[in-house]
């Protein structure tokens, strides 16, 4: 069978399964829309959570990204895990124990403030919708290059699957959707990893392999340390030591932070706790999720330095002489097709050649590390297959959480919150659903015709979850005293401060965005972290010269720090 | 208020804020730490075939920060049960 008809049959089969489970677990009251009616199992939520958290960017484009940078692509690394102790320790127990639904709902009755809840609910609308657009792409792209359909075609088809099982499932629907997703995509990265590993170094764990010896032609080992050799490579055609890096120290510092707290502070992340029986549920389903996520995410950098290994000596040669065009592995004559890699015979030899000089006749795209994988280690047509199913996953299961959230601060925290308080239950899961619906419209429109801004846009919504939200939450918890002019202050100077920054440097004067121009040399991905610390800085300054917090509200917080009584996620 | 008494409290909140510092202490040493700061000075180490620093950016610190979230869920859980706050 060709790997075409394998594809759609992969494919069609998980599509399937998760509509299957949407219609069986599909929601019946708010709270089981919005939380799964609080009952979720913590190994099964962590392994949701996870899936929700791995987006089409984290498996298609990460282990490339990580590839071509080395030590640089760390930032993504520890960010993206790191951010999860946060949670676990400083903000899921307490939150779960507070019991409500969305985070806006946190801030607006910690802070006995309308205005509070509504910047919240403004930062989680705005940090989901930035997310989502990204999502689509990414379905339309893995479409296009596995089932050889268009892209528009591609995001109208992963736009129908997401709105058919978010929309009637909820939380419930998509808690266990996300459960098979998890399956699929983790097993979809792993076994191209696990046999390159095998193929490469001899090692099944991709973690123990990439600081293995490399194995020779004859599968001996050659004596050479995989990372050695690649630091050879590096320094030979051009590029930074691959263990080394580029960036300066203080930016590395400040974009491991800022993804850190970033991603500590993100409700479509924080909501997914609230969905466990009890505090201690919460607690230890931040474990699991970070476990799961882990098992991909150290991965992640293996593969890239094996990938890269494979890819210049492919490219290159053994003797690093250049190989002629006519004998190129066939997953670059694959991918020149698609146009991701192009070759450019400069001085006519009929030979390729890489490097970061003038002799580089190459031009591959980062984005095909992963999904070229399953060629480069001679696997079978299934496991490309395999790919195209994973990445989907990875794509379908981020957006339906992410949509979640914003029909949630639609119809829960902006429409009963606010507009309309007298909402019965049934109309409220109404616009709950309608306000889905819109969500994917926007969506799929961004899939469709993408913002040429994404990757900025994705600093910005990082950024302003670690400057707005993540200090309100924290300050909210772990002091008495905070009051709502401290809190809002805070917020909006952090807001304002990382917001203002970002913009500058990405949209108003992009020519200026270098290392000499940047403050303290903190490039507008770090600038979060910092925004985070102007936001404690102005909110406890403001905090000291207003009033006092009520008593009723001193008593809330008292209440929190300890599990006893949670009792189930509930409405009022 | 469901402790014995405001000392009760107070010795819980103590206790577990001790805890947390504890541990994120580790998470800020190997994470920005090991990471970052220090990884030209652990990269002269040589660990399993990978330079020290390296490891612990690409891989340690992970492994830290999982071991860090599990002993501070084993931990809580026992201060709960100590202070009869457990559900």
């Amino acid at each position: 069978m060709d790997v075409q008809t394998l594809t759609y049959i992969v494919v069609g089969v998980t599509f399937a399964l998760y509509i299957g489970i949407a219609i069986k677990s599909r929601a019946g009251s708010t709270k089981e829309f919005y939380v799964a009616g609080g009952g979720v199992p913590p190994v099964l939520n962590g392994m949701a959570t996870a899936a929700d958290w791995m987006s089409a960017a984290s498996f298609i484009s990460l282990a490339g990204i990580v590839s071509f940078v080395g030590y640089d692509g760390s930032v993504y690394i520890m960010g993206w895990t790191g951010g999860y102790v946060l949670l676990a320790l400083l903000m899921v127990p307490y939150l779960r124990k507070f019991g409500k639904f969305t985070v806006p709902d946190f801030i607006g009755d910690r802070y006995y403030s309308q205005s509070a809840r509504t910047v919240a609910v403004i930062c989680a609308i705005f940090i989901s919708f930035t997310y989502i657009a990204g999502q689509m792409r990414g379905v339309g792209v893995v479409f296009s290059r596995f089932l050889e359909v268009d892209v528009d075609t591609g995001v109208y088809i992963g736009m129908c699957v997401v709105f058919f099982y978010a929309v009637l499932g909820g939380m419930k629907g998509i808690t266990y959707t996300q459960v098979a997703q998890y399956c699929v995509m983790i097993f979809a990265f792993m076994v191209p990893a696990v046999f390159l590993s095998i193929m490469m170094t001899g090692h099944i764990f991709p973690q123990l392999g990439f600081g293995a010896e490399l194995l020779d032609a004859t599968g001996n080992s050659s004596g050479i340390y995989l990372l050695d050799k690649l630091d050879g490579l590096s320094t030979e055609l051009g590029f930074s030591q691959y263990t080394q890096g580029s960036k300066d120290m203080i930016d590395v510092l400040f974009i491991t932070g800022a993804l850190m707290f970033g991603t500590a502070g993100l409700p479509h992340v924080i909501v997914r706790f609230f969905t466990v029986p009890k505090v201690k549920d919460a607690r230890s389903s931040a474990g699991w999720t970070l476990l799961f996520i882990a098992i991909m995410y150290t991965t992640i950098p293996a593969l890239a330095s094996f990938s890269r290994v494979n890819m210049i000596q492919s490219i290159n040669g053994p003797e690093s002489q250049g190989v002629p065009h006519a004998e190129a592995p066939i997953w670059i004559e694959n991918w020149e097709k698609t146009g991701l890699i192009k070759w450019d015979d400069k001085n006519n030899d009929g030979k390729m050649f890489y490097s970061n000089t003038e002799t580089n006749e190459m031009n591959v795209d980062r984005d095909i590390i992963v999904l070229a994988t399953p060629e480069m280690a001679n696997l079978p047509a299934w496991v490309i297959a395999l790919m195209a199913a994973g990445g989907l996953a990875a794509a379908l299961s981020t957006s339906a959480g992410l949509l979640l959230v914003i029909s949630t601060s639609v119809s829960h925290d902006l429409l009963k919150k606010n507009l309309m308080p007298n909402i019965s239950d049934k109309k409220e899961l109404m616009y709950a659903r309608l306000a889905s619906a819109a969500g994917i419209i926007m969506a799929g429109y961004f899939g469709i015709n993408p913002p040429g801004f994404v990757a900025a846009v994705v600093a910005i919504a990082f950024g302003l979850a670690a400057s707005s939200l993540f200090p309100a939450i924290t300050m909210g918890i772990f002091s008495r005293k905070m009051n709502k002019e401290g809190a809002i202050a805070g917020m909006l100077a952090g807001l304002l401060f990382t917001t203002v920054y970002i913009v500058y440097f990405k949209f108003i004067n992009p020519s200026a965005n270098v290392s000499d121009n940047w403050l303290f040399g903190i490039s507008p991905e770090g600038i979060g972290m910092l925004g985070m610390v102007v936001n404690f800085a102005v909110a406890i300054l403001v905090c000291k010269m207003t009033a006092p917090t009520p008593q009723a509200v001193v008593d809330m917080v008292e209440s929190i720090r300890f599990p006893k009584g949670a009792g189930e996620a509930q409405d009022h | 208020m469901s402790f014995e008494n405001e000392e009760k409290a107070k010795g819980y909140w103590d206790e577990n804020l001790k805890l947390v510092l504890k541990l994120l202490a580790i998470w800020a040493f190997v994470s920005f730490g090991c990471g970052v700061l220090f990884v030209d000075i652990l990269n002269e180490f040589s660990f399993m075939g990978f330079k020290l620093g390296f490891w612990f950016a690409q891989q340690g610190s992970i492994y830290v920060f999982l071991l860090l979230i599990f002993v501070y869920v084993k931990k809580s859980n026992a201060l709960d049960q100590k202070y009869g706050v457990d559900e």
